[in-house]
């Protein structure tokens, strides 16, 4: 593999008594596409909010872009270009659209000494990334009256407002319809091919088969071992992700 | 003007007008049904009695909600921040007497107002403090800091309270330019000032965000923390504002000034609209609230009702508004 875009040595985290991660290695390319799965409990989305810079790791480094980094929070996780999408969403139901896509990122205007919001601009900004997800839902509209689709595609909208070169999701598809998870699917494909990385956190496999270049499985904090998903058919893919993830000793073929 | 918007996701006017209308139809803003309650409340109240739509009165009015009003402003902002701060006529009191010492032991007034406000800043950084940093409900952090600093201010002065002769001083509570108080214009501009910063920058921004989801705010990359400081540093800096208005009003600075006095402040910011748990409100809705408020105890006088009362009324208001923020929001998460 060429450099990687992103290179974790030896991430550890702990939680008081507990261990959520254990000395993790892993790395992500360029425009790759990685899937993160495991039971519940293993640390996914530990490893994922120390990438988003919510948390600090307890031990261990992290390099992205070539450079060591140590992101003491998501604004610093977010100027080096890694954008999250949260489970829960993570947006502000009193805030309208255009407000939550550019939320602590925010445009602004000098008025003589102060600087003021440019609201205008995040407006239209707001309004151009919504056309581009495919759906004009109006930059005014209050978040908290949107549909769940309609705020998925808020938080999608805010993670690629700033053009990410990684994009971090965490279980992006639990709140969907089928039909919405197409739609989300076509659109990570899409980053895809526009050379945007990639993590997923899913539980349903097939949205992992479906996008994911490799799949990495996560046990009890540790990297359990990868796979390939298209190397084999798909039900041998599954059994030997479920081997993995519950450390059957028929699927560890690291 | 375009028509009141139909929120459908396809077409949606802009404009404020559209925004207004549309806010009106999802029912996140009650101001005109208060507007409407006070318009009818002073047409009755001038049938009631001659008197009440005098001039005088009228001022009367808005020198009595000044106090008030300015403390409501800086609750505002802090309860849409989804924080709350009960120890606002503590601060009052405390700012009141420092000014007053260091004003009848010669220091010049700047300097007074200075360390008077110098005095409230610090006790709202460390009620912001302590809420953000220690994670402890607001309503306990700032009751406690509530009872020390009312303590304090006891302690400090023995109990005495310190008259004022400094002219200046005194002008600046009952002086007034082409017949309106100097307070009321205070009054005013801080509405003002506060209402136009809150939809224009950050501060007002993160207070809606912050009230909406500090979970959501902080994950976005807003330091969630340092801005509840400021929230609350910017309350204690209104409330020693208005605790320098209380002494030159009355003349003295006393360690019970404004005691009690966050039922007014808080029935005026939640009449006016302010959600309770933070993310909604405004400041001109508090005004509202607040001139609701001042009319409606200036109408009990004037009918002759007792002062013991006005407590009940006051008490009742405060529970009604509640009860209407708790129906609203409901309705609002319904749709
Ligand atoms: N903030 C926290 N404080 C204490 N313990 C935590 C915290 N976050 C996670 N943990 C613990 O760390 C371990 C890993 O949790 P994590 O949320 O990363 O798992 P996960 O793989 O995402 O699980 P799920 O599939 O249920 O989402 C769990 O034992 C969890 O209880
Ligand atoms: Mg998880």
């Amino acid at each position: 593999m060429p450099q990687p875009l992103l290179e974790l040595t030896g991430v550890s985290k702990t939680f008081g008594p507990v261990t959520a991660l254990d000395r993790v290695d892993m790395q992500i390319g360029a425009a790759e596409a990685v899937g993160l799965i495991g039971d519940n409990g293993a640390g996914k989305s530990t490893l994922v909010k120390i990438l988003s810079g919510l948390y600090p790791p307890t031990t261990g480094s992290m390099r992205f872009d070539g450079r060591a980094v140590h992101f003491g929070s998501p604004f610093e996780a977010r100027a080096a270009g890694i954008e999250m999408i949260y489970q829960d969403l993570a947006l502000c139901g009193d805030l309208d659209v255009a407000a939550n896509v550019f939320l602590g990122r925010e445009r602004k205007k000098s008025f003589g000494p102060i600087r003021l919001l440019d609201r205008t601009t995040m407006r239209e900004d707001a309004r151009r990334v919504m056309r581009e997800l495919g759906t004009d839902i109006a930059p005014e509209r209050i978040v908290g009256g949107l549909s769940g689709g309609q705020r998925q595609l808020v938080a999608v909208a805010r993670a690629l407002q700033f053009q990410p070169r990684l994009l971090l999701l965490d279980e992006p598809t639990a709140a969907l319809s089928s039909e919405k998870i197409r739609v989300l699917m076509g659109l990570i494909e899409q980053l895809k091919a526009r050379g945007v990385s990639i993590l997923m956190i899913s539980h349903r496999f097939t949205d992992i088969l479906h996008v994911c270049d490799r799949i990495v499985v996560v046990r009890q904090g540790r990297i359990a071992g990868e796979l390939a998903p298209h190397a084999q058919p798909p039900e041998r893919t599954m059994a030997a992700m479920h081997a993995m993830m519950t450390g059957d000793a028929l699927g560890v073929s690291a | 003007m375009s028509a009141p918007a139909d929120a459908t996701a396809s077409r949606v006017p802009a404009g404020p007008m559209a925004r207004f209308f549309r806010r009106l139809g999802e029912g996140r803003d009650n101001s005109l049904g208060l507007l409407a309650i006070l318009i009818v409340l002073v047409v009755v109240l001038s049938f009631v009695s001659p008197y009440f739509l005098t001039a005088t009165n009228l001022l009367n009015i808005g020198r009595g909600i000044a106090i008030v009003g300015i403390v409501a402003v800086g609750e505002t902002i802090v309860i849409i921040a989804g924080g709350f701060d009960l120890s606002v006529g503590s601060v009052m009191a405390a700012s009141g007497m420092i000014a007053g010492f260091l004003v009848t032991h010669g220091a010049p007034l700047p300097a007074a107002f200075a360390a008077a406000l110098a005095v409230g800043a610090l006790v709202g950084f460390i009620n912001g403090a302590i809420i953000s940093y220690a994670r402890i409900n607001p309503l306990i952090a700032t009751l406690a800091t509530l009872a020390i600093i009312r303590g304090l201010g006891y302690v400090i002065s023995g109990g005495r309270e310190l008259v004022i002769s400094d002219e200046a001083f005194l002008t600046f509570g009952v002086g007034q330019v082409f017949g309106v108080p100097y307070i009321v214009i205070l009054l005013v501009a801080t509405f003002a000032v506060f209402a136009w910063l809150m939809p224009r920058t950050l501060f007002g921004r993160y207070a809606y965000a912050i009230g909406s989801s500090a979970k959501a705010a902080q994950r976005a990359g807003v330091p969630v923390s340092r801005w509840r400081i400021v929230y609350y540093v910017t309350c204690g800096l209104l409330s020693a504002l208005a605790g320098l208005v209380f002494v030159a009003r009355t003349g003295n600075a006393q360690p019970s000034a404004a005691l009690g006095i966050e039922l007014d402040v808080i029935t005026a910011v939640i009449l006016g609209g302010t959600s309770l748990t933070g993310g909604r409100g405004r400041l001109w809705g508090t005004f509202i609230g607040l001139l609701l408020l001042g009319v409606v105890n200036n109408g009990l006088i004037l009918v002759g009702v007792p002062a013991f009362w006005q407590q009940v009324v006051k008490g009742t208001i405060l529970l009604v508004a509640v009860l209407y923020d708790e129906l609203r929001r409901n309705r609002v998460e319904e749709a």
